[in-house]
């Protein structure tokens, strides 16, 4: 099992050196000049060469991404042109935020979808389960981002139940304005659960081995949940982890409607002002953060399938 | 006797093209039967004419109508709910928001048609070669695919946006990207499974060059899964296009977009409903039917997906 984990995590580091270099390629390719951009439109030729040599600019891509990583590694990861304040603080500030709302969002989305689709998966073709199918067909069409404004419009503006803006200080206060976003950004993803725990119910549903269980007269209750879910669990599991990159993606919008300070909007807001290292930081968290998730998500196959984890007692 | 043997050889190339015709012949006949998938395509029809007429009222009138109505401010009725003199109303300049719906039609639905065209054939092309070729050049195409699943698409094509600027063709290239990986692995999967069957073998034995394989044998053989991802990923594309373009960083007003449009709702949320609801209908709409087809499309082209 150890073996296992630890050959998870060291495969995780190609690939971290990947995506951050591909990110850093990608930033390092937009126009303009960082320098002119911090020294304003009037720095003379001499003053710019300077602030490049400064910054690094002039060496090769490789040397400077190079740079980068060693930097991020001591938890640097440069300063904001346009405010000159550290962007690992903004960064780690703001990632807490998103943290706690993605989490938000992938139970709404677990709450919702795995029961549905177990309840459609048992009773196909009945009244429940086509309206929970046209439901979730719904669910997969809609942009989370209207979905949210619906919502705003909805229990905000006409119910005045919850907080439409930001994100509240103190537990209650926090809990009441994450509903909205949570509900937004997970609704999505539970629809798409929803699908995939019908399908893959459905596919185990008619084994030999569930009409044995009946026959042995094992009471529906053990049916489902130690017969049918454990075996169905792979597959859904791998849909939950997909759905996690979803899910920080439509964090970037759910964070914009509901002015949530979180990754997504710093991100946003810094692309907007041009200030490249603050985008830079903030994709990388991003990315880095993924990648993490899907790290938890092969461990997690081990725990639930057997044959990895047998794979690995052996040697 | 020569005759006999040439006669037979032909009745099986006749019956060889007869069966491959009847495939997709048979996969029509399951589509139709599906009237689901079917309305889903009647609709997509339908927003492809009116998006077609648009683009010839723009070319026949020089833009001149464009200027005049879809683009043009009147702000004395600014926010005006749907009448029969405007069925969507206006929206937050006093432009009519129905022209502005059909106007916007193009930019979702043939710009993520275009971005998923690109993808497909670009991630076609590698997913192929890797599965064809096998060994390293499998491992580089695929280890640098990899690498590009590990980074949410959405955050990819933000990152290219950010960097290259937003045009059009920006946000093209973005999203065409970042669904390239998708697509490549698709088609090395089902390369993979072709690629060691006996009619492969056959056609290399008769001397078949590797591209006349790929191109004549393997290509045509995978297209069923290609098509039903692809279809699926059109959907996908235009969320992002919208996404993008909500978060302004896509198409930028007073081109009217659906997702750009919606960014200008969210400030009028308390004053207007109608121009929040009804853009964000036309995406869910043609999603919805994107997908309704897709679903279809692959019950049609693999039957054994269904049972």
């Amino acid at each position: 099992m150890y073996k296992y984990i630890l050959k998870r995590l060291l495969m995780m580091i190609p690939v971290l050196l990947g995506v951050t270099f591909i990110v850093f390629f990608i930033m390092a390719l937009s126009p303009g000049d960082p320098a002119a951009m911090i020294l304003g439109d009037q720095a003379s030729a001499e003053a710019l060469e300077m602030k490049r040599e400064e910054l690094g600019l002039n060496d090769p891509i490789l040397i400077r991404y190079g740079n980068y990583i060693i930097d991020m590694l001591h938890g640097d990861l440069g300063v904001s042109y346009k405010n000159s304040l550290d962007v690992w603080e903004q960064v780690w500030e703001r990632f807490p935020n998103t943290t706690i709302l993605a989490i938000a969002g992938i139970l709404v989305a677990l709450v919702i979808g795995i029961p549905t689709g177990i309840i459609s998966a048992k009773k196909q073709y009945t009244l429940i389960d086509n309206v929970a199918m046209i439901v979730s067909l719904i669910g997969v069409a809609m942009p989370n981002f209207w979905f949210g404004l619906l919502v705003v419009i909805i229990f905000s503006l006409h119910l005045g139940w919850l907080p439409s803006q930001g994100m509240g200080e103190g537990l209650v206060p926090l809990l009441q304005s994450l509903v909205l976003p949570a509900l937004t950004l997970g609704t999505g993803s539970a629809a798409m659960i929803t699908r995939m725990t019908r399908s893959s119910m459905l596919e185990v549903i008619r084994q030999d081995y569930i009409s044995t269980a009946r026959a042995k007269g094992l009471s529906e209750r053990i049916i489902t949940y130690r017969h049918m879910m454990r075996n169905a669990m792979i597959p859904i599991i791998t849909a939950v982890g997909l759905q996690f990159g979803t899910l920080l993606g439509g964090a970037m919008l759910t964070e914009t409607v509901f002015s949530w300070p979180g990754l997504g909007r710093l991100m946003v807001d810094s692309i907007k002002s041009k200030d490249i290292p603050l985008v830079l930081g903030s994709v990388i968290f991003l990315a880095i953060m993924f990648s993490v998730v899907n790290l938890i998500v092969d461990i997690i196959y081990a725990f639930v399938d057997p044959r990895i984890k047998s794979e690995y007692k052996k040697g | 006797m020569a005759n006999l043997e040439k006669t037979a050889s032909e009745q099986n190339s006749n019956i060889s093209t007869k069966k491959q015709r009847s495939l997709w012949q048979e996969a029509w006949r399951r589509f139709k039967k599906n009237k689901l998938a079917m309305a889903g395509m009647g609709f997509i029809m339908f927003l492809i004419v009116i998006a077609i007429g648009t683009i010839i009222v723009d070319l026949v009138t020089n833009k001149s109508f464009y200027d005049a109505y879809v683009i043009k401010l009147d702000l004395r009725n600014r926010l005006e709910p749907p009448s029969s003199a405007h069925i969507f109303g206006l929206d937050e300049f006093g432009r009519d928001m129905f022209l502005r719906m059909i106007w916007a039609i193009r930019y979702s639905l043939f710009m993520g048609t275009i971005a998923i065209v690109i993808s497909t054939i670009v991630g076609g092309v590698l997913g192929a070669v890797a599965g064809f070729y096998g060994k390293l050049t499998d491992n580089v195409i695929m280890r640098f695919m990899d690498i590009l699943l590990a980074i949410p698409s959405m955050l990819l094509a933000i990152a290219i946006v950010a960097a290259m600027g937003t045009s059009i063709t920006n946000v093209l290239i973005a999203i065409a990207i970042s669904y390239v990986p998708t697509f490549a692995r698709t088609v090395r999967a089902s390369v993979l499974t072709i690629k060691d069957q006996e009619f492969i073998e056959a056609a290399r034995a008769v001397g078949a060059s590797d591209t006349r394989i790929i191109f004549k044998y393997i290509i045509p053989n995978s297209l069923a899964p290609i098509i039903v991802q692809a279809t699926l990923g059109v959907a996908g594309a235009i969320l992002s296009i919208a996404g993008l373009s909500f978060l302004g960083l896509g198409i930028q007003p007073p081109t009217p977009e659906w997702g750009a449009m919606l960014s200008n709702a969210r400030t009028y949320i308390r004053d207007a409903w109608h121009i929040t609801v009804i853009p964000g209908m036309g995406i869910m709409l043609t999603i919805l039917a994107i997908n309704v087809v897709g679903d279809g499309l692959r019950d049609a082209l693999d039957p054994r997906l269904k049972s």
